[in-house]
């Protein structure tokens, strides 16, 4: 005590420190409950890794790393023979494709939504893409299914096709015949799927620009265009890049939507056009019926979107360090 | 009072007669109002700001001072339900005009605002920025112009050997003194400083004032302050605005030394705002 205080004061202290303790007890439970917490989801990562390596062992020590180069996939043959090149293949293109799309678009969206949109506008607009987010995935399925499939396939695929026919890579890239159930057809369901978050999340970070850092762009002379080139995206690109990642994340793992109009193929061929399918389509689509060598090579299946999923999002990681660099090291 | 009166007397100033008069008008505001939807913000404003000569605008906070700067370069255009009535004259052109190329006027007329705002980008390219956005440039003339508008703006020898690090990592002082690098660089007619050192220390303050006392060669310069010595300092004419109006407008020794209006002596004896 740094003083001496009367009778009274130092019942109100003794009090105090009561009550202090108390306080810290209540501090000890809570830091133990946060810290259970983050441990919990430590051990649900590894729980899940683990028990995937266990399940697809079999199929690991049967087919060991052909299983990555192997197109063919024929369970009931004898004896099978399954490899998830072709799985792996559409899992990468349909993503890729999807982003190519939602990308841009979903940025755009963001951009006209923040910089350039009426105010009145703004909000059915923006509450337009949040419906969007929360259509459940089957419905997309069934709407790329019955409505979006047979229409690309009679207007949309025709024009690409007949457009480069005869041009040398492009030619086979969008090689027919047009078919209701593609690569394609999936890719572009997952950009309609991810465009939501690209869309919510730019918008949300684009919002945290400082009004006066885009006058003082505005004010040297910039356009919209400029300032929301070299302002506004360096200024969010941390965020941005996070819902890029995020929708990147649902189009790898997207299952039902992309089982319904994929066509659940496992061969390879050059045309987008062509069916395929992906490692959550081939997944959901057989393991009901599945065992032995072929459920575990399914496991193996879930293993390697796994890896994939963790390998996008260090890639990701490796961008942003790059990108910081490129802005200049801070301090 | 004092602390004005001094700084009155110590700076070196032309004759009264000099100042204002004989300067022709850079820009010149007729009739003008302005509306943030219904609140009426600026009333019927006249002045005419001379060309180089640094005129300073005080007044209590509300009062309209900003509002008028930021119609020099048509800042309000970026908001809805912001107006504007009456005519501002740059160079006997008006700019309300709404066919008026804004960013060509924006290249003409730059702003440094209240609060640092470097890119988010490097020292280097928060300079080349803005040059790039009228000029090619070969890369050697381009360092030139970046190592011109940095010692402009008595900068250079602070960040000569970090060109490349972020503008983000300089001091406070240093960020402005960047902002006002980068104004420059793009070669404006005239340099709206809008309340430039609210946010600095004395250090940094005295260095920005003197860089707007070097500035004024070659630059029209208007400048908001919450910082009755500092237009006193700075700015060769003065005007107080109250409830967005124009009270007095004047040589800058003559507004603060013998005020014409019972309302602006009062303000810079400190009996309000």
């Amino acid at each position: 005590m740094a003083f001496h205080g009367s009778a009274m004061e130092q019942a109100g202290s003794h009090d105090r420190a009561r009550a202090l303790n108390a306080f810290r007890l209540g501090d000890r439970a809570f830091y133990w409950i946060t810290r259970i917490s983050a441990i919990l989801v430590l051990l649900l990562l590894g729980g899940i890794i683990v028990s995937l390596i266990v399940g697809s062992w079999p199929a690991i020590v049967e087919f060991g790393s052909a299983f990555l180069t192997t197109q063919r996939w024929a369970p009931s043959a004898e004896p099978p023979v399954l490899g998830a090149l072709s799985p792996l293949y559409g899992t990468i293109l349909t993503s890729a494709i999807a982003m190519a799309i939602a990308i841009p678009v979903g940025i755009g969206i963001a951009v006209f939504l923040t910089e350039l949109c009426p105010l009145w506008a703004r909000r059915p607009i923006g509450m337009a893409i949040e419906l969007l987010a929360g259509i459940p995935s089957i419905i997309y399925g069934m709407w790329g299914f019955f409505i979006l499939g047979p229409f690309l396939a009679n207007t949309v695929q025709p024009f690409f096709i007949d457009l480069f026919a005869g041009v040398p890579v492009l030619g086979s890239i969008f090689g027919g015949p047009p078919s209701y159930l593609s690569l394609f057809n999936a890719s572009l369901i997952l950009a309609i799927m991810v465009l939501p978050f690209i869309t919510a999340i730019s918008r949300d970070v684009f919002a945290t620009v400082p009004p006066v850092l885009k006058e003082a762009a505005y004010g040297v002379g910039c356009t919209t265009w400029e300032v929301v080139r070299h302002v506004v995206l360096p200024y969010t690109r941390v965020g941005v890049i996070g819902g890029v990642m995020l929708a990147l994340g649902r189009a790898l793992g997207e299952t039902m939507a992309v089982t319904f109009i994929i066509g659940n193929s496992f061969r390879i061929t050059p045309s987008i056009f062509a069916p395929g399918t992906t490692i959550s389509a081939a997944i959901a689509s057989e393991f009901a019926e599945s065992d032995g060598l072929h459920q575990s090579s399914l496991m193996l299946l879930g293993l390697l979107l796994f890896v994939l999923t963790f390998f996008v999002l260090a890639a990701a990681r490796l961008m942003l360090l790059r990108l910081e660099k490129k802005a200049g090291k801070q301090a | 009072m004092t602390d004005v009166s001094a700084a009155i007397s110590t700076r070196a100033t032309a004759p009264a007669s000099l100042i204002d008069l004989d300067a022709p008008a850079k820009i010149a505001v007729r009739n003008l109002n302005f509306y943030y939807g219904q609140h009426h913000a600026l009333k019927n404003i006249n002045l005419s700001i001379a060309a180089n000569r640094v005129t300073a605008f005080i007044g209590p906070s509300g009062c309209g001072k900003s509002t008028l700067l930021r119609i020099f370069n048509r800042m309000y255009d970026l908001y809805p339900g912001q107006r504007v009535e009456g005519q501002v004259l740059l160079d006997n052109a008006n700019i309300l005009d709404s066919r008026l190329d804004l960013n060509l006027l924006r290249a003409r007329v730059g702003m440094v605002f209240q609060k640092p705002t470097p890119f988010p980008m490097t020292i280097y390219e928060n300079i080349a920025f803005g040059i790039r956005l009228y000029e090619k440039l070969p890369k050697s003339e381009m360092d030139g112009r970046v190592e011109r508008a940095l010692r402009n703006s008595a900068l250079w020898n602070e960040v000569k050997d970090k060109l490349n690090a972020s503008g983000l990592s300089l001091s406070g002082g240093q960020q402005q003194r960047l902002c006002i690098a980068r104004t420059v660089a793009v070669r404006p007619e005239v340099i709206l400083f809008d309340e430039p050192c609210s946010a600095l220390d004395p250090i940094s303050t005295a260095k920005v004032e003197e860089l707007i006392d070097e500035l004024k060669d070659h630059y029209t310069i208007a400048i908001v302050t919450h910082n009755m010595q500092q237009a006193a300092r700075v700015s060769d004419s003065t005007a107080f605005m109250y409830l967005g109006e124009m009270v007095e407008f004047g040589p800058t020794n003559k507004l603060f030394t013998s005020p014409a209006d019972r309302r602006t002596q009062d303000y810079i004896t400190g009996r309000f705002g």
